[in-house]
C-alpha cells in the first residue's frame, strides 16, 4: 500500500497537474506516524481552499488531513457549510451528499466497505459543522453512536452558521445575537460532547486548534478507537472570524481565549475502559518493534 | 468484461452466478401462490445485494423485514433499520458510494419524507433499487393505496419502472439491477407496486430455483469513481461549483443535469430488451382507448371485458415504464383513437397530463376516472364514465 496507488506512467508526468505530481512527490502516503509537522514541508492533502483569509477552518483542515494515519484508504463524509467548500481541494475521495446526513452517508458506506473489503482497515471520517451536526442532522449523529458505527465524527463548531451568513446555531453560546436570533439565543450551548459519551462513543475530545499536537493526538486517537472499537468524536473550535466581527490575524487568539481552564473550549477528553485496553494494547505492540535487537 | 468471470461460481450461500439472461429467460421456474411482499423477497434472495437498509411504513413494513430475514440466512450481505426514511435513503447512499447492491422499500409518506436523496441519488449516479409500495400521502391519515406520491418523483432523476402484477414485480426487481447498472445508463431506480393491491395479495408467479443469482455489482463499471479508495485518489475540482457566479459552474451543473436525463433515454434500448417494450398494447386500433399504468391496467381490462358484452370496442395501452416515458410508443399507440380514458389511483391524475402532453390532439384525452384515498378501482366506475362521455352527458375536459 501506499505511493504506488498515485504513482503516475513516466510518459504522463509533464502532462499531469501540479497539484497530482506534489501528491505523488511529496505527500506521506504510506507513511508511518505522519502528522502535522509535515504540514508546510508537503502541501499534503490540500492544494488550496475557498474558505476566508484567516478562518481558522483552514488550519484545522490542514491538520486533520495531515493526521490521517491511512490516507490511502481514508474516506471523508462531509456535509453543506463552510466545510464543503474545501472538499473540492480534498486528496482523499469524499463524499458530499446533503445537509446533515454526513453520519448516515458514513454508516452505509463504513458498512459497504467493512463488507467489501473484510481483510483491510478502511477509515472513514465524517467533518462537517455544528448545523450539520447538532441541529439538522443531529437524529443521524446519535442514532450512528448508538448504533455503534465505527468510524470518527469531527464537528468544525463555529458556533453558527457560517455558510448562510451566521444563523443561530444548537452550537452557539446562549445571549449571542445573530441572524434569527435578533434577541440573543435563547438556551444554552447543547452539551453534544456529553451527549456522545452517553451515547456509546469510545472517545469524546473537546478543543480548539490553536495546538498543533493536541489536534494531532486527538485525531489519531479518534480514528485508531473508531476503527476498531466503536464510535469517536471530536469537537473542535473553528471560529468563524468573519460572523463574529474579527480580523484574519485575530483567530488564533480567539481560540486561546476561550480554552482556558473555565471556558468553554478548555480541553476535554474522555476514553471509555474499552478503548483504554485498545490503547494500550498498541502502545505494547509498539514497544519490542523499538528494540529491534531483541527481535 | 469482470463480470462474466464470476458467471458459474458459486456465491458464499451456495447459488450458482448464472448470465442475467439464463436467469431472466432460460432458467426453468416453478409457479407458486405468494404475496407481492413474498415475491419481494424471491427476487432479493436471487439478486446478489450486498446491503439493505429499512424502516417501516405500512404497505411495505412486511417485505422489508423479510430482506431481513434473508440476511440473516445469509443471502444480503448487510441490513440494518435506520432512524427514518431521510437518513435510510442516505444511508443507502453511502453504501452505494462504496460500491455496494443496494435494496431498500418505502411507501407514501416515507417516500415524501426521504424526498431530498432521490434528485442526489440520480446526481451521483447511485444505482440504488428502491422498491416503493405506494400509498395515501395526504391528511387525514390514510395507510391506503394512492399513486399520487408517483406524480412527485417522476423528476427525480430516477428510472421508475410501475409493475401490474406480483409477476412483473419479481422480473422487474431483477432486470431493474440490470438496467440500472449498465455503464451507459448508471441511475437509480424505482420499481412501482400498488400497495396492497399487490403487496397483500396472493398471486400466481414462475419462480426460478433459488439456488441461482445474479453476478455481483461491479462498482468499476460506474461512469463515477468508486469511493472506497481503490482507484487513485484525485483533488476532484479546483473550483467548488457552489460559487455560483462561475460560468464553469453553470455549464458543468446544466450539462450534468442534461446528461441524467438522457441517460434515462439511453436506458431503453436495455429495458425494451429486457421487459419486452415500454408499453403493451391490447386492440390498440379502437377508436375508443384505455390507457394507464399499474393496477388501473388490470381494472381497464375487466372494463373492457364488461363493455364488450354490450358490443362497445374498448383496446388498451399499459404503460410499463414512467421513466423513460414511451412518448413514441403512446403516440403510435393511439394515433386511431378518438377517446383515451385514463384511469387512475390518485386525485390529481399525473398520468393524463403525461399522455397530454406527448400527443397530437390531446383533446381526445379524457383524464379519468380517478379514485384516491384507497379505494379500489370497480371496472364499472370504468365502464361508467366511458359511456357517459360516449353518450354525451359528460363534458369532455379540453387538454
Ligand atoms: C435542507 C437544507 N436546508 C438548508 C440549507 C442551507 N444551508 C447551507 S449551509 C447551512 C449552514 C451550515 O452551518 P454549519 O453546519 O454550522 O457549517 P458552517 O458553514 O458553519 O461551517 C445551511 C443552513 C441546505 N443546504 N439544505
Ligand atoms: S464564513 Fe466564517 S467559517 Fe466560513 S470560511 Fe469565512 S470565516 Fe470561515
Amino acid at each position: 500500500m501506499g505511493k504506488e496507488k498515485i504513482k503516475i506512467c513516466d510518459e504522463f508526468y509533464d502532462i499531469m497537474p501540479p497539484e497530482y505530481r506534489e501528491l505523488v512527490d511529496s505527500a506521506t502516503y504510506g507513511k508511518e506516524g505522519r502528522g502535522w509537522k509535515d504540514v508546510g514541508i508537503a502541501k499534503e492533502l490540500i492544494e488550496e481552499h475557498s474558505l476566508c483569509a484567516g478562518c481558522p477552518e483552514s488550519i484545522a483542515f490542514r491538520y486533520v488531513m495531515a493526521c490521517l494515519p491511512n490516507p490511502e484508504d481514508t474516506v471523508m463524509v462531509g456535509s453543506t457549510g463552510c466545510t464543503s467548500l474545501v472538499f473540492p481541494h480534498v486528496a482523499v475521495h469524499n463524499i458530499h451528499s446533503l445537509f446533515g446526513n454526513q453520519n448516515a452517508v458514513a454508516s452505509g458506506l463504513k458498512r459497504a466497505l467493512a463488507y467489501r473489503f473484510p481483510g483491510k482497515v478502511k477509515d472513514v471520517v465524517v467533518l462537517a459543522g455544528d448545523g450539520a451536526t447538532v441541529d439538522i442532522g443531529l437524529d443521524m449523529t446519535l442514532q450512528s453512536w448508538f448504533r455503534q458505527e465505527k468510524f470518527l465524527t469531527i464537528c468544525f463548531d463555529n458556533e453558527l452558521y457560517a455558510n448562510t451568513g451566521g444563523q443561530e446555531s444548537g452550537l452557539m453560546q446562549k445571549g449571542f445575537v445573530s441572524k434569527m436570533a435578533p434577541a440573543g439565543k435563547k438556551f444554552d450551548k447543547v452539551r453534544l460532547p456529553e451527549i456522545a459519551e452517553e451515547s456509546g462513543c469510545h472517545y469524546v475530545a473537546t478543543l480548539t486548534v490553536s495546538k498543533p499536537n493536541r489536534v494531532e493526538k486527538a485525531i489519531r486517537q479518534g480514528i485508531l478507537i473508531a476503527r476498531e472499537v466503536g464510535p469517536t468524536y471530536i469537537q473542535l473550535y473553528t471560529p468563524c472570524i468573519l460572523e463574529i466581527g474579527k480580523q484574519a490575524m485575530e483567530g488564533l487568539q480567539e481560540m486561546r481565549d476561550s480554552e482556558g481552564p473555565n471556558e468553554r473550549f478548555a480541553f476535554k477528553e474522555y476514553i471509555s475502559e474499552e478503548a483504554k485496553a485498545y490503547l494500550a494494547s498498541l502502545e505494547k505492540e509498539k514497544k519490542p518493534a523499538a528494540i529491534p535487537s531483541q527481535a | 468484461m469482470e463480470a462474466n468471470s464470476v458467471i458459474g461460481t458459486i456465491n458464499k450461500k451456495g447459488q450458482k452466478i448464472v448470465d442475467p439472461e439464463y436467469l431472466f429467460f432460460e432458467a426453468p421456474r416453478q409457479q407458486h401462490f405468494m404475496t407481492g411482499s413474498e415475491v419481494v423477497r424471491e427476487a432479493i434472495r436471487r439478486a446478489s445485494v450486498d446491503i439493505s437498509v429499512a424502516y417501516p411504513i405500512t404497505p411495505q413494513s412486511e417485505a422489508a423485514a423479510m430482506v431481513g430475514d434473508l440476511y440473516v440466512e445469509g443471502y444480503v450481505g448487510d441490513y440494518f433499520r435506520g432512524e427514518s426514511e431521510f437518513a435510510v435513503m442516505s444511508q443507502c447512499a453511502g453504501a452505494s458510494f462504496g460500491g455496494a447492491r443496494v435494496f431498500t422499500t418505502t411507501s407514501g409518506p416515507g417516500t415524501l419524507r426521504a424526498y431530498e436523496n432521490f434528485p442526489m441519488w440520480a446526481g451521483s449516479r447511485l444505482p440504488i433499487l428502491i422498491n416503493v409500495m405506494v400509498r395515501g400521502i395526504n391528511s387525514p391519515l390514510n395507510i391506503q393505496p394512492d399513486t399520487l406520491e408517483l406524480g412527485m418523483i417522476l423528476d427525480t432523476g430516477m428510472l421508475i419502472w410501475h409493475a401490474e402484477t406480483a409477476q412483473e414485480l419479481l422480473d422487474y426487481l431483477l432486470k431493474g439491477y440490470i438496467v440500472a447498472e449498465e455503464p451507459d445508463v448508471h441511475l437509480p431506480i424505482a420499481i412501482v407496486i400498488d400497495g396492497f393491491f399487490v403487496s397483500h395479495t396472493k398471486d400466481m408467479v414462475m419462480i426460478p430455483s433459488a439456488d441461482i443469482a445474479l453476478p455481483p455489482y461491479n462498482p468499476y463499471r460506474s461512469p463515477v469513481p468508486c469511493m472506497d479508495m481503490e482507484v487513485p485518489p484525485v483533488r476532484m475540482m479546483r473550483d467548488p461549483f457552489v460559487m455560483k457566479s462561475n460560468y464553469i459552474s453553470y455549464a458543468t451543473h446544466a450539462s450534468w443535469q442534461q446528461e441524467i436525463r438522457a441517460a434515462i433515454e439511453r436506458s431503453r434500448k436495455h429495458t425494451i430488451r429486457l421487459i419486452g417494450g415500454l408499453i403493451e398494447e391490447e386492440n390498440s386500433d379502437a377508436e375508443i382507448l384505455i390507457v394507464s399504468s399499474g393496477t388501473a391496467v388490470a381494472q381497464g381490462r375487466e372494463a373492457i371485458r364488461l363493455l364488450a358484452e354490450e358490443g362497445i370496442r374498448v383496446g388498451i395501452v399499459k404503460v410499463k415504464t414512467l421513466r423513460p416515458f414511451p412518448h413514441e410508443e403512446i403516440r403510435q399507440a393511439t394515433k386511431n383513437a378518438k377517446l383515451i380514458f385514463v384511469p387512475e389511483f390518485n386525485v390529481v391524475g399525473w398520468m393524463a397530463r403525461e399522455i397530454k402532453a406527448v400527443i397530437p390532439d390531446n383533446h381526445r384525452v379524457i383524464d379519468g376516472p380517478h379514485v384516491a384515498g384507497g379505494m379500489t378501482m370497480p371496472p364499472e366506475v370504468i365502464v361508467e364514465e366511458i359511456k357517459k362521455v360516449l353518450a354525451g352527458k359528460k363534458e369532455v375536459v379540453h387538454g
